[in-house]
């Protein structure tokens, strides 16, 4: 592919940057369990689930470092919260384990979607990763599919606590197909294969099944997830943003 | 790859065959399938440059920047080139199936049931080999997946009904 230009450049960036702060912010999320998760196989799951995402956050800053010249460290770890541009499916608390779990099962599968598309990108450095991280990601999937069933068909309680984590982070979880503002720049420029929208429906499609399948309630159908749906922040996310740039934070520019 | 006469190439391709992986040092990086080929090449600068491709196991391998650390070391204690660079690549994914015959025993040989092939079937959303692992103690093929998350990212635990023992192995992927 040809040289980009200055618009497509930066929608690039802007895809990029939702999916790294996606994967950080989940991966930072989700290693709070680590020592604490119900048993200890899923201390270990759970740990490496974690340190994936991380890693894959990690190769999506550096292709956006490579693309603006930045350091990915830096873009990591430097930021306000306020220039975070993680879905506001991630700007929730672990809470308990089934809401955990529910996060992880809307989120996996919207990784999914959003994996399979652009393993055909245009952008090839993107293509690239986008295929290797699919092969990973397939654990995931299998991994948190199985924690849905075995909630669903675990109890009272559990199935309970698992349709009310699914009820209350359900709009929130559309938000990761929120639409970028340089969207239709990437879609002409066969970065993003699809728009963001016939992504959604895709997962929308996915969830359902599985949902059903485990007699879990839909949730009613919302409205398409707006910009703000990446812009938005909590007192919640506030308080991880402090503890991920704890170490970062504590001397500026030192180095390992 | 090795030429009757030793060739530079052949000297690269030895030096790395003596790289442990820093996670399994049973293994070599080369039996590990990381290394996806090199060249040397002509600076603007003078001299010449050997550029090594690297191919992470996981994306987020933490070991890679070892790898990386000591296959740069290596190649410029030859002193074949004036420039070592070890760049990291996603070009191809790095599967399972390359690991070498020679590799497969030696993790064998070390406690960890070798991956299954997985060739082509790999569709993205299923793994149906997963369950599958010879225990590398006994050869039983009674075995089951305890869990599909190790120590590593690139390992799962199994456990072995016919000798109890738990085993490690390496992921299909």
């Amino acid at each position: 592919m040809s040289e980009l230009d200055r618009k497509t450049r930066d929608a690039l960036g802007e895809l990029l940057l939702a999916m790294a702060d996606d994967e950080f912010v989940l991966g930072f999320w989700d290693s709070e369990w680590t020592g604490i998760a119900p048993i200890l196989e899923e201390d270990v799951a759970m740990s490496s689930v974690s340190q994936d995402e991380i890693g894959h956050a990690k190769a999506l800053y550096e292709l956006l470092a490579g693309l603006t010249g930045e350091d990915a460290d830096r873009i990591a770890f430097g930021r306000p919260v306020d220039a975070y541009r993680h879905a506001a499916l991630m700007n929730h608390a672990r809470t308990d384990w089934a809401f955990s779990i529910a996060r992880r099962f809307l989120y996996e599968h919207a990784d999914a979607v959003r994996l399979e598309s652009l393993a055909s990108s245009a952008y090839q450095p993107l293509a690239d990763l986008a295929v290797k991280m699919r092969r990973e990601e397939t654990y995931h999937l299998l991994h948190f599919d199985l924690w849905l069933r075995r909630l669903a068909e675990g109890g009272e309680d559990s199935h309970a606590r698992l349709a009310h984590a699914i009820r209350a982070l359900w709009s929130d979880a559309q938000a990761v197909f929120a639409p970028l503002a340089g969207e239709a720049s990437l879609i002409a420029a066969g970065i993003l294969p699809e728009s963001l929208e016939a992504l959604r429906a895709r997962w929308l499609e996915r969830v359902t099944t599985r949902l059903e399948a485990a007699h879990l309630p839909v949730p009613a159908a919302t409205n398409r997830p707006g910009a703000e749906g990446r812009t938005r922040h909590t007192d919640e996310f506030a308080w991880l943003h402090g503890e991920f740039t704890m170490v970062s934070g504590s001397e500026a520019d030192a180095t390992w | 790859m090795v030429a009757a006469a030793p060739t530079r190439e052949s000297a690269v391709w030895a030096a790395l065959a003596e790289i442990s992986d820093p996670e399994i040092p049973a293994i070599s990086l080369v039996d590990l399938g990381v290394i996806r080929g090199f060249g040397f090449e002509p600076r603007e600068t003078g001299g010449e440059r050997l550029t090594v491709e690297l191919m992470p196991t996981f994306v987020g391998c933490p070991a890679i920047d070892v790898m990386r650390h000591q296959i740069g070391e290596r190649l410029t204690d030859l002193g074949l080139a004036d420039e070592v660079v070890v760049e990291l690549t996603f070009a191809e994914p790095w599967t399972s199936d390359r690991i070498t015959p020679a590799g497969r025993e030696a993790l064998r040989s070390s406690g960890f049931a070798p991956p299954v092939t997985i060739g082509s079937t790999f569709t993205g959303d299923s793994l149906t080999v997963l369950p599958i692992a010879t225990c590398p103690y006994c050869a039983s093929r009674n075995t089951t997946l305890e869990n599909p998350f190790g120590p590593t990212l690139c390992r799962a635990i199994y456990h072995c009904a016919d000798c109890r023992q738990p085993f490690e192995a390496f992921k299909p992927v």
